[in-house]
């Protein structure tokens, strides 16, 4: 005998103590999917048969049954459930979980529950316990229909038990096996005209066929492989709803399209069965118009309306349409509030100006992976909010008729002929109040959400797998964030840290080429660009063609063309009009290499070097750099001359003299190193911004570009700017060619020779993936003198640079993939136009990954 | 950094004699930062100049760190000021290399070091965190002739003004071991900084350093201060045995009556008048379970706690830092369970929207906003105004117009160095009103502090209702 019950189920066992529940829960399902009353006592209190621990034990059995419905998976309850009040929470849990209560009863005759019992040592309760539980399960049996059990099995004898077996249905809601592609559309409300137009741009052809009976049906051809999807509301209000019928009813019975119920549909059959219900919104045309059509269409109509199943997951569980829509918790599940939601939504309660139902904004809150098609209420312009789209444009108000092509995610839609009815709360007002100058997403995106933050998070990057960000440094990144960040909308991208190379032997130095060099060879990596490193400071910048474009394109409005921001996303000048006159400066040399035309793009993002370092480092300059030169001069130098006049007397003076002095030369060196990046910033002239990557434009991420091509397109912008931006000078280096490496490595010992900082050596392409996955994607390697600033003024003098060389730089390497990896995932997310929670989630990841306790100086 | 002492006198060369190292070589000593060196720039017999030097190891102190104890943050760089300006090293250098002298023996001259010398002392270079003014202020009172020279911060850039740094001079005539105690004490409170932890028996070397000085110092509260790091329990230990040793007389005590009375008629600090003010608007409005939004290190909660009124009292910040320091003060172990159930403490931002502060009677936003830049505000508006939704708020915010009565606050400076902005009456009025508009409260507004007929209160308050 085959027992059906639903795939998602909560199912209870019911029997007296004797009758075989475990065994039969054993055979028939998972021990995961059984939870044990028994099993519970004996967690709870070390004895499966403790009566005194049942309440204990049955609160534990249902936390673990809820924690399981969430996640969707079946629950079995195996206690007797003999009694009313114990099978309450099971129905409860059903309902909570919107899952259907499944009742299996094992109604054996008591002698041999008794049997059974007499040889279990534990179960040493007398007969009268057995045959209160009969008692009891047998009154319970003319009960579970009206406790809410939705399928009932019950088992009679020991050979019914024995040829059971459990055969578990899909939902009906579940069609994840197809795959599309779909063309699913918004309510139609008998504008048939309108529709036969929109299945006709769609690519369907449709037919006029009289039937059987008389009246003319339709085939619809659609085209190769495509679907269409009826998100309900075919009825009420508009001129042809019979046609509407026809053409959808043959369409869903042929197979070329799938339907879910709208509220008005089901209002409709519940009058054409007879029903009482009140004929407003629209229902009186339905019924005026199916008055002309036979006892037997209306017959087939009613049959049809009450077989639609409340809404659908497609696609292996990436589409999800209803009418009304579905929240992520109730997808792919079954209940009457289930349905309900489908087909009406929820209402917070309150009313609006028109007296209608203030509608709860589920979709504001939704977090689900699906994407979530549906209708409902008409709006004048479909758009995306948290992958969920309403594509009800209100035709039947004058407004259109919308599909939604899946997956293309393209819109198509057709202008209603004529107003057929007026609305209530007009379609056009609510909008002009809500100035649709951002999207739904943008002015959803104006707030983001703590939860989206805090807490332990691990983040799946396209690039280096899952990234997990430490509660802790949670809590320091979300001060910074609050503090002293832009407007997180600005907020794409953050740089990852630059690890240096590994540590150099040579004589006096700490950093050489080598090393960067040997590297990217042991990582397989053939080919490297090494960059010179501007001394300055890191800033990202985003530059729009206007103010329009950054509203478009960055849901950002009165705050100017763009915005130059440090790597912990602060605004990088406290002056305004200095970051206009930069960004404009910026914006005029992209617009003089006709950039915008060429990318196809309203807006660039820049990783960039913003010089002097004193534009910004202004407060560390002189509280630390600066100071420390000014005290470091003064007091060796007053040690050097007061053993001065001493050195000629003895031998250990002189030595003492000439150890001073050679600090105090070092001393000078660093003050010299530090004074190299400094200079008076008086206007942007003053400035220098050096971009080396050209990170993102509308649609793409750059990373598929080699990082020549960032050079020298880039390169093209600067020569087109007037002396504010600047081109970096780089050299293409083949790792394993003697020739080239020394090259290069000559190049660097020139650049640091005349002061510069060093360079920066990266893989050719920008994203490399050697023998244990990704590359580092920069390495930095600093020149001797530069690194006074870093190490100290004396760190070159014997004693320290041994001392020195031992460092670590594993630490910094792991942290700078990991934030290279939630860099670019920002950017990707960004120009899917995914919401802005998923793209604020990988900045402030690099941001709290920035509080990982690192040597600070590498 | 180095240390010179010069004695002019008969036989100025027994100045070897009393800090018990030849006047005729170099002197080298281990320490546990590095390395001190004494030597003898000048030695005659009308004049003898010692100098001591210190060689600090800063990498050795860097790498070897030990937890966050009680050293310096500065240690944690190999970019700072220690090898090369004075500080407390210098204080361990003295004990360490001329102790005896400290303690004022001679195994030779100790008639010498009994009497008052003309002696000399200098320094380069000295960290005065305070100034010259500070540095006269600590040494003028003890007798000194005090000459300072400032060093510039870089002669390259005048623009970015002088540096901390200065060469002193000292001159007196004095007991060696005076005036080394006098640096010893001294130079580590100009710094004000400590390489090492401050526990309790660092207040017994301060009360044997200080005997016979520290006590009538006019400064002798800030010295304690800064030499206990501001560690404040024990700088009241400190002081209480400081003083506490004196026995007032007669007339002191009627006097010191007096200045206790003038102390309670004094009216109540601002901060005070604030938080009463905040604390009465809500018990007026008959809130009971409340949120203190930003509520930092705790003062206003601990007000809060005291009505039994608020059955549910919550402080968020966005400092997690600043929460460990409020469960600390609030005293979180050790309340009992009852008070403990009512108070709970949130790490969280006011311009992220927090499902955690739904469903509040009242909340208390106390000179907050303007710790918000500007464009930012919107967020915290939507926050607080449309998803939490108080009953009551109250928010308080600097009133600008009033910053002309402080007489130390320069003109056009903000009050504090985070505020963002801060608005006269018109300005937040505007502001209180649109919200009040746009999410349907009603606002009104009330001066705390002294109200002034031309600028009105130094605090402003806008109190918002639920319509």
């Amino acid at each position: 005998m085959k027992l059906k019950i639903p795939e998602l189920a909560v199912v209870a066992l019911i029997g007296p103590s004797g009758s075989g529940k475990s065994s039969f829960a054993r055979k028939h399902f998972r021990a995961t999917e059984v939870l044990s009353s028994d099993y519970c006592r004996g967690l709870v209190s070390d004895d499966e048969t403790s009566q005194a621990a049942t309440n204990d034990a049955f609160d534990v059995l249902y936390y673990i049954a809820s924690k399981r419905l969430a996640a969707g998976k079946l629950v079995v309850i195996d206690a007797t459930n003999v009694q009313t009040e114990a099978r309450k929470p099971i129905v409860a849990l059903g309902r909570q979980f919107h899952c259907l209560p499944v009742a299996i009863v094992l109604d054996l005759p008591e002698k041999i529950c008794h049997e059974r019992n007499r040889i279990r040592p534990e179960r040493d309760f007398g007969p009268h316990v057995v045959r209160q539980q009969a008692q009891q399960m047998r009154r319970a049996l003319r009960n579970l229909e009206r406790e809410g059990f939705r399928t009932i099995h019950v088992l009679h004898s020991l050979e019914e038990v024995d040829a059971a077996e459990i055969e578990r249905q899909p939902l009906w809601n579940n069609l994840k096996h197809e795959h599309g592609p779909f063309d699913i559309i918004g309510d139609v409300h008998g504008c048939f005209d309108e529709l036969v137009d929109l299945l006709t741009n769609l690519g369907y052809s449709i037919a006029k066929q009289a039937n059987g009976d008389g009246a003319p049906a339709y085939t619809a051809q659609p085209p190769e492989g495509r679907k269409a999807i009826f998100l309900g509301d075919l009825v009420d209000r508009g001129p042809k709803i019979p046609e509407v019928l026809k053409l959808a009813m043959s369409m869903v019975a042929a197979g070329t399209a799938l339907c879910v119920p709208g509220n008005h549909d089901v209002k409709l059959m519940r009058k054409l069965r007879g029903k009482d219900v009140q004929i407003t919104h629209g229902l009186a045309d339905s019924l005026e118009q199916m008055e002309k059509e036979s006892p037997e269409f209306r017959d087939r109509v009613s049959k049809f309306i009450d077989s639609l199943v409340s809404h659908y997951v497609l696609h292996d569980g990436k589409l999800v349409v209803a009418h009304a829509g579905m929240k992520e918790e109730m997808q792919g599940r079954g209940s009457g509030k289930v349905r309900d939601f489908a087909m009406y939504g929820e209402t917070t309660g309150e009313t609006d100006e028109f007296g209608l139902p203030v509608r709860y904004n589920w979709a504001a809150e939704y977090r689900g992976k699906a994407m979530v098609v549906y209708g409902h209420t008409p709006v004048p312009n479909s758009d995306w909010l948290n992958r969920t789209i309403n594509i009800d444009n209100g035709c039947v108000f004058g407004g259109r008729l919308t599909a939604l092509r899946y997956p293309e995610k393209e819109i198509v839609s057709v202008a209603a002929k004529s107003a057929y009815a007026q609305p209530v709360r007009p379609l056009v007002a609510a909008a002009v109040a809500a100035e649709p100058e951002l999207t739904s997403q943008q002015q959803h995106d104006d707030l983001l959400d703590l939860e989206d933050v805090i807490g332990k998070r691990i983040v799946t990057t396209r690039l280096h797998h899952n990234v997990t960000i430490r509660e802790e440094n949670g809590l320091a990144a979300l001060e910074v964030m609050s503090r002293f960040a832009a407007n997180p909308k600005w907020l794409i991208y953050l740089p990852p840290t630059m690890a240096p190379t590994g540590t150099s032997e040579r004589v006096n130095l700490l950093e050489y080429p080598a090393e960067a060099f040997s590297y990217f060879r042991s990582e397989g990596v053939s080919r490297v660009v090494c960059e010179e490193k501007h001394m300055g400071s890191r800033t990202v910048v985003i530059v729009c063609r206007d103010e329009d474009a950054a509203r478009r394109s960055f849901g950002v409005v009165g705050e100017g063309i763009g915005i130059s921001y440090t790597r912990t996303g602060r605004r990088f000048f406290d002056d305004r009009s200095r970051e206009k006159e930069l960004l404009e400066n910026v914006r005029a040399a992209f617009n003089a290499v006709n950039f915008w035309e060429e990318f196809k793009t309203d807006w660039v993002c820049l990783d960039a070097e913003l010089m002097p370092w004193s534009a910004k480092a202004q407060e560390l300059l002189r509280q630390q750099y600066a100071a420390l030169g000014a005290a470091a001069r003064a007091s060796l130098a007053t040690t050097v001359s007061a053993i001065e006049g001493i050195a000629g007397q003895n031998e250990d003076a002189a030595s003492l003299k000439q150890k001073f002095e050679r600090r105090l030369e070092a001393v000078n060196l660093y003050v010299e190193s530090y004074r190299r990046y400094c200079w008076t910033v008086n206007s942007v002239r003053d400035l220098k911004l050096a971009p080396f990557h050209l990170l993102a434009t509308e649609g793409q991420v750059h990373i598929h570009q080699d990082h020549v091509w960032h050079m020298e397109t880039l390169g093209r912008v600067c020569n087109a700017s007037d002396g504010l931006m600047l081109a970096t000078a780089y050299k293409v280096v083949e790792t394993a060619d003697g020739d080239s490496v020394n090259q290069a490595t000559a190049w660097w010992e020139e650049l640091t020779g005349r002061g510069g900082e060093g360079m920066v050596v990266k893989p050719f392409d920008f994203v490399a993936r050697g023998r244990r996955g990704l590359v580092q994607p920069a390495i930095k390697c600093r020149g001797s003198e530069y690194l006074r600033i870093i190490y100290g003024p004396e760190y070159l003098l014997p004693e320290n640079l041994g001392r020195l060389r031992n460092r670590n730089v594993a630490t910094k390497r792991s942290l700078a993939l990991r934030e290279f990896a939630l860099g670019i995932e920002a950017l990707e997310r960004f120009v899917r136009h995914e919401p802005l929670r998923r793209v604020h989630e990988c900045v402030f990841g690099v941001l709290a990954l920035e509080s990982e306790p690192v040597d600070p100086r590498l | 950094m180095i240390l010179t002492m010069t004695y002019a006198g008969e036989n100025a060369t027994d100045l070897g004699y009393l800090l018990h190292k030849s006047p005729f070589r170099v002197h080298s000593f281990e320490q546990p930062f590095g390395k001190t060196y004494v030597f003898y720039p000048e030695a005659t017999a009308e004049r003898c100049t010692a100098a001591l030097v210190l060689e600090i190891d800063s990498i050795g102190l860097v790498r070897g760190r030990r937890g966050p104890g009680g050293e310096g943050r500065v240690l944690e760089e190999y970019v700072n000021d220690r090898p090369y300006a004075a500080s407390s090293f210098l204080s361990v250098a003295i004990a360490r290399t001329f102790g005896s002298a400290l303690g004022g023996k001679s195994k030779d001259r100790q008639e010498l070091a009994d009497s008052a010398l003309q002696l000399e002392a200098q320094i380069s270079v000295v960290p005065c965190r305070g100034g010259e003014k500070l540095l006269r202020r600590l040494f003028e009172p003890l007798g000194y002739d005090v000459n300072a020279r400032r060093h510039p911060l870089d002669d390259k850039f005048p623009e970015w003004g002088e540096s901390p740094y200065f060469t002193i001079t000292l001159r007196r005539e004095v007991r060696l071991s005076e005036m080394l105690t006098h640096l010893y004490v001294l130079i580590p409170v100009l710094d004000d900084d400590k390489h090492y932890w401050v526990g309790d028996d660092e207040v017994e070397k301060l009360l044997r350093h200080g005997e016979g000085w520290l006590r009538e110092h006019p400064e002798r509260e800030l010295i304690t201060e800064r030499y206990l790091k501001h560690q404040k329990r024990l700088a009241r230990e400190a002081m209480e045995r400081l003083i506490g040793e004196e026995e007032p007389e007669a007339d002191e005590a009627a006097e010191t009556h007096t200045r206790e009375e003038e102390a309670i008629e004094k009216p109540i600090s601002l901060a005070e008048q604030r938080m009463d003010k905040v604390v009465g608007t809500l018990l007026a409005r008959g809130a009971q379970r409340v949120l203190d939004l930003g509520c930092g290190e705790g003062r206003l909660l601990r007000e809060l706690l005291k009505e039994k009124t608020f059955s549910e009292i919550v402080g968020m910040d966005v400092s997690h830092r600043a929460l460990e320091i409020a469960a600390r003060r609030l005293n979180f172990e050790n309340m009992p369970g009852r008070q403990r159930e009512r108070i709970q403490l949130l790490h969280g931002s006011l311009i992220y929207r927090d499902k955690r502060l739904a469903g509040y009677d009242g909340a208390a936003v106390v000179e907050v906003i303007e710790h918000l830049d500007p464009p930012r505000l919107a967020a915290f508006e939507r926050v607080l105004f449309e998803f939490a939704r108080p009953k009551t708020v109250a928010v308080t915010t600097p009133n600008v117009e009033y910053n002309v009565k402080f007489e130390t606050l320069p003109a056009g400076k903000m009050r504090h160095k985070d505020h963002r902005f801060e608005w006269s009456r018109q300005e937040f009025r505007a502001w209180a009103e649109g919200i009040a508009k746009r999410f349907g409260y009603t606002v009104q507004f009330l001066p705390i502090g002294p109200e002034d007929s031309a600028v009105g209160s130094p605090t402003q308050m806008g109190v918002f209702s639920i319509q």
